[in-house]
């Protein structure tokens, strides 16, 4: 039996929650559980205050009810399960290392910003910054997984360094924006300046899109890691066509004011 | 009654009085050190410890509109490094950010934790002061002062391509006055205006003429402020950052800088980043011992080392030119180019100085050589030229590569070797700086460059800013953690515990002018300038703690 939250009554202005997160809560009894502190506006007020506290910690935490005004759920973990009945508010996961984080509904903006490892599935749609350095961070990203089965929003996997982050829908402008390392894999279509000021890295789609003067056609060929991926995401559930598993792709490198060293895999219908 | 104090039964270094490490007791009445107080006079036990004036920073970038840029280009930098906020009994401290450039209130404490007291903030556009002003006013605990820029002016030009030599020694005490600035200071003279007008234009020669202005040359604009500045008998000289900083074979612009000013008194500052050989666009040399021998031999010139610290750091001048330079040799993408209207230019870059990198291995060699090849420690001072060499929190680890040989040595192993072999080998590498030395290179040296009668010693009548740190055999412990820290009187550092808030105030200089002056400058501000002349010169309410230092005719 897990470890459950169920929130009383949603708050007006975000909480920020960092305490919900198996690391802080392992070992404690429910009162404990409920004066851990959480930030509310400008003061610091417990989980009791906000949420029900039932059941036993063993390493999941079930979270009931609309927490879409709670950030950063999961700050920092490194092992256990969070699962989210519901939607989550912005930097879920931000700089887990290992462990999973399960959104039945929708994540706001900063998906598992700097996470180290471990996974995030979000099974609704994700704001922008999904997986990515913070403004003015070197490194984003340097392992894990991040699979969102809908849409996401501008800069997704921005200065990924490894790791893999797979949107199921379609993803909004700057896809992989300046890239180290890594692999981003879109199912649908992605905005404009995909790839833009890449080093290195990998960036897949499955649908036409326009790429930057920056650029250059390579060659078309059938990429065997891809399979891999892709078989990997169809157990995790995502919708994965059997002509994407053996199909072509077109081979773009890029960023040339860069490294040129990165590539966008462009599914060849 | 005033408060009083008496620190009894520490060893003191007071080198500007001669004492040696002698155990001594120092009177503290009113926040200033007087001969004697009462006998039952509250007492701190100063035994097995060291005893200090508190340290001057003769040339650091703390406050000001480019501090303010540096600060908001790396928010990075600031999330790593969190300054809390402290409740204490009497005052609480304010929270902050660290990184290469602090926040306002951090720089304020962090100074103090290291047992420094006096900071000069060495680059402001006098059109800048008032937002300087105000950084101050949040900049706790240590008394501060700025150098306004005054070489690349484009009033001044005018002036002195007309040869009106005593409108320019108006102008100049003037805008000092309506500052609230300390000196002048020169970057790269005559650099920046050229810079602004051409693509890539610099100055590369003493005796180049600058674009615009055809009797104008560097060397020109130097003597001119020197004579100025000596007419106005400013306490401090002209601080001169000189041209071709960083390029390989300035040097001969240094020595060329040094030699012009004809015995006058003058301070070079950072002169590590001048002191370069080899062909411009080529990897550089070392020509430290020629700079240093010239200094040695030459008793008008005062210079800091601006010695590199290997980290990151912040590349922060209004060398614009060079500043657009250093872009093709940062790891990092972001930078910041600017133009203070008719008075300065301005770059920001963050950068890193890695140990494996050739140039940045010479760079702090070339540091190193200047201290140990220095025989007047009272002439060639401490400063990383925070944060552009490193920030002013590792000069207790420079005070330690100074004063540990083997330290020292372990470091040159592990740096860049093809760099190392370029350095001269000799005795001087095997010197070690005593703590009388270290005493004279924070403290008492840079406050006597900066002519601040009451700082860097204990003498009676000096502000009673005082360090007192543990003996400790690693220097760097020693020097990062000081026991108590008195800054005028009232004790900050109780037991290396930060027990006590104080604000700190401006020195500043005000030299007498002709107060016609102003109807010569009025008109161009109003025609150039995007302020108003009344607005211009800042009030005195933006000094509600400050100290005029009087200049050689006051």
């Amino acid at each position: 039996m897990s470890l459950k939250l169920t929130l009383k009554k949603k708050p007006t202005v975000p909480v920020e929650a960092e305490s919900i997160c198996p690391d802080k809560m392992e070992g404690l009894g429910l009162r404990d559980i409920a004066a851990l502190p959480v930030h509310h506006g400008n003061e610091t007020t417990t989980v009791g205050d906000f949420f029900k506290v039932t059941g036993k910690s063993n390493g999941e935490i079930r979270l009931e009810g609309d927490t879409s005004r709670f950030k950063m759920v999961g700050a920092a973990m490194s092992k256990g399960r969070i699962l989210i009945k519901g939607s989550v508010g912005q930097h879920v996961g931000v700089a887990m290392s290992g462990g999973e984080i399960v959104v039945t509904k929708n994540a706001d903006n900063w998906v598992g910003p700097e996470m180290s490892g471990g996974r995030i599935i979000v099974k609704g749609n994700a704001g922008h910054m999904v997986g990515c350095a913070y403004r003015g961070g070197q490194v984003g990203v340097t392992g894990g997984e991040i699979i969102v089965h809908g849409n996401a929003g501008n800069e997704t996997g921005n200065t990924m360094r490894d790791g893999l982050i797979a949107i199921g829908g379609n993803s909004g402008d700057f896809t992989g924006v300046g890239m180290l390392a890594g692999t981003v894999i879109v199912l649908g279509e992605m905005g404009q300046r995909t790839g833009a000021a890449m080093k290195r890295g990998t960036i897949v789609s499955m649908e036409d899109a326009e790429m930057l003067p920056t650029f250059t056609y390579a060659c078309s060929y059938r990429p065997n890691f891809l399979r891999l991926y892709l078989c990997h995401l169809r157990d995790l559930g995502l919708p994965i066509k059997d002509s994407w598993i053996g199909g072509s792709y077109h081979r773009w490198s890029g960023d040339s004011i860069e490294l040129n060293r990165g590539e966008a895999l462009i599914f060849d219908r | 009654m005033g408060s009083t104090l008496r620190i009894v039964n520490g060893r003191v270094y007071d080198p500007a009085n001669d004492v040696d490490g002698k155990t001594r007791d120092i009177c503290i009445k009113d926040g200033k050190i007087v001969k004697s107080v009462p006998p039952k006079t509250k007492c701190i036990d100063a035994k097995g410890m060291v005893v200090m004036p508190g340290g001057v920073d003769i040339h650091c970038h703390i406050a000001g509109a480019k501090a303010n840029i540096a600060r908001k280009l790396q928010p990075d930098d600031h999330r790593r490094d969190v300054h809390p906020r402290l409740d204490l009994k009497k005052v609480n401290t304010r929270s902050g950010t660290g990184g290469t450039v602090p926040s306002t209130f951090t720089t304020g404490y962090r100074y103090a934790t290291m047992g420094y007291t006096t900071a000069m903030e060495a680059a402001v556009p006098p059109l800048l002061a008032r937002h300087t002003l105000d950084e101050f006013e949040d900049t706790p605990v240590i008394d501060k002062g700025f150098y306004i820029l005054m070489g690349n002016n484009v009033l001044l030009y005018q002036m002195l391509q007309e040869g009106r030599h005593e409108e320019i020694r108006n102008a100049v005490a003037w805008w000092l006055n309506a500052t609230k600035s300390y000196t002048t200071k020169l970057v790269n003279p005559g650099g920046d205006e050229p810079w602004k007008g051409h693509r890539n234009a610099t100055i590369t020669q003493l005796n180049d003429k600058i674009d615009g202005y055809e009797q104008l040359t560097p060397r020109k604009i130097i003597t001119s402020m020197v004579n100025t500045v000596e007419d106005l008998g400013l306490p401090h000289p002209v601080h001169i950052h000189c041209n071709n900083l960083g390029h390989s074979g300035n040097y001969k612009t240094t020595l060329e800088t040094m030699k012009a000013t004809g015995g006058r008194r003058i301070h070079i500052t950072h002169i590590q980043f001048h002191s370069y050989g080899g062909k411009p666009n080529e990897n550089p040399t070392s020509k430290a011992p020629q700079i240093a021998e010239y200094i040695n031999n030459n008793s008008n010139i005062t210079a800091d080392v601006g010695q590199v610290m290997f980290g990151r750091s912040t590349s922060m001048t209004a060398d614009a030119p060079l500043a657009w330079m250093l872009t093709r040799y940062s790891n990092d993408r972001r930078w910041v180019n600017a133009d203070t209207e008719c008075e300065s230019g301005c770059g920001i870059i963050p950068f890193a100085y890695q140990e494996q990198v050739y140039t940045h291995a010479l760079q702090w060699a070339i540091g190193l050589e200047l201290f140990l090849l220095s025989k007047d420690p009272w002439r060639m001072v401490l400063s990383t030229d925070h944060p552009n060499g490193g920030t002013f929190t590792s000069y207790p680890r420079l005070i330690r590569t100074l004063m540990d040989r083997e330290f020292r040595k372990q470091q040159m192993d592990s740096v860049n070797q093809k760099a190392v072999a370029k350095i001269k080998r000799g005795h001087h590498m095997e010197r070690e700086y005593t703590l009388q030395e270290i005493a004279i290179v924070t403290r008492a040296g840079p406050a006597r460059i900066l002519g601040l009668k009451n700082k860097g010693h204990l003498g009676p009548g000096a502000d009673a800013d005082i360090t007192i740190y543990d003996e400790h055999e690693d220097k760097e412990l020693m020097f990062s953690a000081p026991r108590y820290v008195l800054k005028s009187g009232h004790l900050i550092i109780d037991n290396h515990e930060f027990r006590n808030n104080h604000e700190g105030k401006i020195l500043h200089v005000a030299p007498g002018y002709d107060e016609g002056i102003k109807d010569v400058i009025r008109p161009f501000v109003e025609d150039f300038y995007t302020i108003k002349f009344d607005n211009y010169a800042v009030s005195d309410h933006y000094i509600p703690r400050h100290e005029v230092v009087p200049t050689a005719k006051q």
